[in-house]
């Protein structure tokens, strides 16, 4: 047995070279300090204000799926502080919970529990049940600005004597109370213990000794919420919402490329090229041909070149990076604003149609910047099946922002009904396919449901640091990547190996998706990263017909292998082979079809 | 007299009388929907789809396939606006 864990180690037990596996060398200051509550109570948000560490926070229930880690110090004790995913209960009904059942039953010296003050009843529900478990817990009652604004007035001292532990108002986004929360965290102690059967009782009166309630009138927001879920003006209002979307995305992007970064490479980086280029040995040296690639009609194309330093760059940050940012802005918006669950609302029927139910529009629309975060959060989703499904449907149909962009960036010069050819073929897809797996696998659809968060005014600093991070981790995962595509096609373009490989996939090509074979390469290194394929699919000269096959191809085969690793982790390896089996077979399907579409039609 | 949640009008009120067995029940009853609570309809969505409720001030969706199965008591003269 490994001991508990110290703050240097992962939880779940130190390697045995670490000290702390000696009773004398674990350090007795190190408390380890688990943050549990109800989803969407602010756990995320009180972690990243008690440590300094970022944690993403959102205005839905189910935003952290995984655990956070980060210290804190205080009066000489470290704390390591774990920031759990969600639960309502510890009787899990979805991967989140479990996950959060699984680092409870764990062990920590302190729990903190935090409770959502506008919803006292339902988040003592949790608090009890980890208070009969006897840990030391203190109690961060939090949102309490947003409770008292909405008539909700709650006695701390009386709470703290019902539950025998003690409690701290907080406002998790505003800093309010977590000092106090932080000096008290030594106060911890086990509370109350109220046997299972009796639980829902006793939260009966807790609730009414504690709280009392003014009566509120119906406001505006109140109107506006009613107004999200209702049939008719809820449906026109995400009609606007995606539309509005689509349409900041677009401006937002085009206008950081065509006004700051294309102007800003062509400016600063090109002149810089120019004057590297003989002083590289000129075209045709190895040194020139990897970091400036190859000169179109003799002069440097930053888009087609394809070295290192010109296309390595120009895709991840100049064509790439405005749509992520882009995209990123407008759903840490909608995010926190609280809209995401009523669009589940508003899809549900439509994808119960598919075997999931509404809220797996969260995960599908995650996906659309990225794939992984997007199959991380199908941890939402209440059964192995569902989870199936989602992640499938994610890799095959939801295109990432990197790659959209490239769609945009190969097509949109050729008309907008190419972008919109790609878009309504990788629709239909993960439609068909939904109801095909939906058919196939056994087992059923479960129900939607889902707490929705009144609408909250995003703060800025919110958003712009969520904003921060999201492109932080694209840019870190994405360059390496994109300057190994590159590299590896530059290789590729002069060995033969790429000749031969395009030769044996030939009859495929050419007689299933009418496509010249040397598009297998691309289409191949896809596994790196989408949307430098496409960005080697570009200088080919296709067709603008073969484009739209060629790019609906390569956007489903092969996952990234970014997104490859996250479905071998999620879905274990059987399932994992399974989904990539599905897409092979899904991208060909959809490619020849189209193919032949467009020779019907032409 | 009793009746299931899918068949209140909008703007009704209710309450619980009985909620399902297994699953779907455990899930509402986290969510803190259980019998003796009171719940207003906001509305439904078309072909199956979910209804939203409010209770204790929160709106909470529910899929239309449990909803006919939670047995509620609708409550004369509470209609709200």
């Amino acid at each position: 047995m490994l001991p508990k864990g110290c703050a240097n180690c992962p939880p779940g037990g130190c390697p045995r070279k670490c000290p702390c596996s000696t009773p004398e060398g674990r350090s007795t200051e190190d408390k380890k300090v688990l943050l549990v509550g109800n989803p969407n109570v602010g756990k995320s948000a009180l972690f990243t204000r008690l440590t300094g560490v970022h944690a993403f926070s959102s205005n839905y229930p189910g935003t952290t799926v995984g655990f956070t880690e980060g210290n804190l110090r205080f009066e000489g004790v470290r704390y390591r502080l774990i920031d759990v995913p969600g639960a309502y209960t510890l009787e899990p009904t979805n991967e989140a919970e479990e996950v959060a059942r699984r680092i409870i039953e764990e062990g920590a010296d302190i729990v903190v529990i935090t409770l959502d003050a506008t919803a006292l009843e339902r988040n003592l529900n949790l608090a009890l049940q980890v208070l009969e478990m006897g840990y030391s817990s203190v109690v961060a009652l939090n949102m309490v600005d947003e409770a008292r604004h909405e008539g909700i007035n709650i006695d701390i001292a009386a709470l703290e004597r019902e539950l025998g532990v003690p409690v701290v108002a907080t406002v998790a986004v505003t800093g309010q109370g977590i000092s106090e929360l932080i000096s008290r965290l030594g106060e911890a102690r086990p509370g109350i213990a109220v046997p299972g059967a009796d639980r829902w009782a006793r939260i009966g009166e807790i609730a009414a000794s504690v709280q009392t309630m003014e009566h509120r009138h119906h406001t505006v927001r109140d109107r506006i919420e009613d107004l999200s879920v209702h049939p008719g003006w809820g449906a026109l209002l995400g009609v606007f919402a995606v539309l509005g979307s689509f349409a900041a995305v677009r401006i937002i992007g085009e206008g950081l490329i065509d006004y700051l970064l294309d102007p800003m490479f062509n400016g600063l980086f090109m002149p810089v090229f120019e004057w590297l280029g003989p002083l590289l040995g000129g075209e045709g040296s190895f040194l020139f041909r990897t970091l400036i690639g190859m000169l179109i009609n003799g002069e440097i194309d930053p888009e087609l070149s394809f070295g290192l330093l010109t296309t390595g760059l120009y895709v991840p940050l100049v064509m790439v990076l405005p749509y992520v940012v882009a995209f990123y802005a407008v759903l840490s918006f909608l995010e926190d604003v609280g809209y995401l669950p009523r669009f589940a609302v508003l899809f549900d029927a439509l994808l119960h149609r598919v075997g999931l139910h509404g809220f797996a529009i969260v995960p599908n629309l995650l996906g659309l910047g990225c794939n992984v975060p997007g199959i991380m959060a199908t941890r939402i989703l209440d059964s192995p099946r569902e989870r199936f499904i989602a992640s499938t449907l994610i890799s095959v149909a939801i295109p990432c922002a990197g790659l959209q962009a490239m769609i945009i960036g190969a097509l949109g010069d050729l008309g907008g009904r190419y972008v919109l050819a790609v878009y309504a073929t990788l629709f239909a897809s993960w439609v068909i396919l939904g109801r095909i797996l939906h058919r196939l696998l056994p087992g059923y659809s479960p129900e939607l449901v889902v707490e929705i968060p009144p609408y909250r005014m995003p703060a800025f600093k919110g958003i712009a640091m969520k904003l921060w991070f999201r492109i932080r981790g694209f840019l870190i995962e994405a360059i390496p990547m994109v300057l190994v595509g590159v590299f590896v096609a530059n290789l590729l373009s002069t060995s033969a190996l790429m000749d031969s490989v395009s030769a044996f996939l030939s009859p495929l090509f050419r007689g299933i998706l009418g496509l010249p074979p040397e598009t297998a390469g691309p289409i191949l290194l896809g596994f790196l990263r989408k949307d430098i394929a496409v960005g080697m699919l570009i200088p080919m000269g296709l067709q603008p017909n073969q484009m739209v096959v060629a790019v609906v191809t390569l956007a489903m085969t092969f996952p990234c292998i970014a997104t490859f690793i996250v479905l071998l982790r999620e879905l274990g390896l059987a399932d994992m082979l399974r989904s990539v089996g599905i897409m092979l077979l899904t991208a060909l399907t959809a490619g020849g079809i189209l193919n032949a579409l467009f020779a019907l039609v032409s | 007299m009793a009746t299931m949640l899918c068949s209140l009008t909008d703007g009704q009120t209710a309450k619980i009388v009985e909620l399902p067995q297994g699953m779907s029940g455990r899930r509402l009853e986290a969510l803190g929907l259980r019998p003796g609570k009171v719940v207003t309809k906001v509305s439904g969505m078309p072909f199956c789809g979910p209804i939203t409720i409010i209770l204790d001030g929160r709106q909470i969706a529910i899929g239309h396939g449990i909803c006919r199965k939670v047995a509620v008591e609708p409550l004369a003269g509470r209609k709200a606006p």
